[in-house]
């Protein structure tokens, strides 16, 4: 679908996609969003949907390696990306460190946003090992959460990092 | 659940086939960029283009050239403008405003380009299908009432775009280009006070590029009122800039507000000209902005507050533009320092 691409709207669409590292294949109709092809045509149901309007951030998963909203990016528009969701953290039984930070620290409670933070924490740290509590407060103000008060997220982002650069056990 | 509904959809390389296809398809087509504004806007049913022309592979619309002045690509998100070398010390109302549009991840996606053309916001308007059928719509779409003032004859959505009162403020100039040739023009010029018709971009015309003058002495400062520190648009929007000497008169100046208006509000500020920015003449300014301010009640918190505030807002403007210290209010109200 490249270049002087058109699609028509009858039409299913066909495309490839890295989703957590694995090239896929799909076919979906031309109007879904990201949020929708994640959730009904590849069955990964861990990206949440929120308000579908980029409201509430429940949605934000990395597409090459930016946290954005899948509910506001056409799924046709995403040929080629590296699209990373929360399925794709952890190893086999093992826990991502920010996983299980956010276990520990009690960073998620009813569990709703908990997917769209840990993404949005995750493209934080690949890019900033080490950031001050402000700067994870900013990187993660575009997701709401209405039951944690924040203090348990950013702490356990804070435990993350730091296991991350491999100073904690 | 809000799908999305059905579109055709073109993926042009280059401006020139961007702009044909505009011509080709007509009113029935509409361009998307980051897609943050319209596609909320699709869900809701405000606006079901035929054909969406996606510009998002125009390479051209990225590009970032310094020359005499700056030139910004349209197509640049706000993160990427963000990062643009010496935005800060040389366009800080730009960089400030562009700090302060929705939220990083959203910033990740929403182009410059997007946020001058951000369709106008009502809470009669930015509501779903069912809610704005139970209302029997409004004049802004499908109805025939303004629902704000009844008895307006034209529709009275917020212009509620950020960055554009900043580069209004900092004498920016927009390039339009459509399959029939390209125009020029001032940023303030592209706007007009009609919620519904609120932009002068004629349907096929592309906003591909935004120029910035050599900052030459000019300073300038945004500020910007909403209820939280992320996600809100703007209730009100104040950027500043001005040219001062060595001792601190101002050789010329520029005030514009957002978010009073169906338009950015130019205030004009002929009056700050040969004087120096003291307490009192920054309250004279104030109360000359806050006068002309006409916030309607269609968004967020208290009209009367609203208005009440404006004069407070050039002042933290004005003064950051003295050279006071203005961090600790910033961060009050901001909760950032840009």
């Amino acid at each position: 679908m490249s270049g002087t691409a058109r699609i028509e709207r009858r039409r299913n669409v066909q495309l490839r996609l890295g989703v957590n590292g694995e090239d896929t294949e799909v076919s979906f109709a031309p109007y879904k969003t990201l949020l929708e092809l994640l959730r009904e045509d590849l069955g990964l149901t861990g990206t949440k949907h929120g308000c579908e309007l980029g409201e509430c951030g429940a949605c934000a998963v990395l597409i090459d390696g930016e946290p954005q909203l899948a509910c506001l990016k056409l799924a046709i528009e995403c040929e080629g990306c590296s699209v990373e969701t929360i399925e794709g953290l952890a190893r086999g039984k093992e826990l991502h460190p920010l996983q299980a930070a956010f276990a520990d620290h009690g960073g998620s409670q009813c569990g709703y946003c908990t997917p769209g933070v840990i993404m949005t924490a995750k493209g934080l740290l690949d890019h900033e090992p080490e950031p001050s509590r402000e700067r994870i407060r900013e990187a993660t103000a575009g997701i709401l959460c209405r039951c944690t008060g924040y203090q348990q997220i950013v702490d356990a982002i804070e435990h993350a990092a730091a296991e991350l650069r491999g100073e904690r056990k | 659940m809000m799908r999305l509904p059905w579109f055709d959809y073109r993926a042009p390389r280059s401006v020139e086939e961007a702009a044909k296809i505009l011509a080709w398809e007509g009113n029935g087509a509409m361009l998307i960029a980051g897609g943050t504004d319209l596609l909320p806007n699709m869900k809701r049913r405000h606006q079901m283009p035929q054909t969406l022309v996606s510009v998002r592979q125009v390479e051209a619309l990225k590009k970032i050239a310094n020359g005499s002045g700056l030139r910004l690509g349209a197509g640049l998100t706000l993160t990427e403008l963000l990062a643009v070398r010496g935005l800060r010390e040389r366009y800080r109302a730009l960089a400030q405003a562009a700090a302060q549009v929705a939220t990083p991840q959203l910033r990740n996606m929403g182009t410059l380009g997007g946020n001058l053309c951000l369709d106008t916001r009502c809470t009669y308007y930015n509501q779903n299908y069912e809610w704005r059928k139970a209302i029997d719509f409004c004049m802004k779409k499908d109805g025939e009432v303004c629902w704000v003032a009844t008895a307006s004859k034209r529709c009275l959505a917020v212009s509620s775009t950020d960055t554009a009162p900043a580069l209004i403020a900092l004498g920016a100039r927009v390039k339009l280009v459509s399959a029939a040739g390209e125009r020029e023009i001032a940023l303030a010029e592209l706007y007009q006070n009609d919620g519904i018709d609120y932009l002068k971009r004629k349907p096929d015309e592309i906003l591909t590029e935004v120029l910035l003058p050599q900052p030459d002495g000019w300073r300038s400062s945004y500020w910007k009122l909403r209820r939280r520190g992320s996600f809100d648009f703007p209730l009100l929007g104040v950027a500043a800039a001005a040219k001062l000497a060595a001792d601190g008169t101002v050789e010329a100046a520029r005030l514009v507000l957002g978010a009073v208006s169906s338009h950015p509000l130019v205030i004009k500020s002929d009056a700050l000209a040969g004087r120096k920015l003291t307490d009192d003449v920054i309250a004279e300014i104030g109360e000359a902005a806050q006068s002309r301010a006409k916030p309607m009640d269609n968004t967020d918190m208290d009209l009367r507050w609203r208005k009440h505030v404006v004069a407070d807002f050039v002042g933290y403007a004005l003064r950051e533009l003295r050279g006071d210290d203005m961090s600790a209010m910033r961060l009050r109200i901001a909760k950032q320092l840009v």
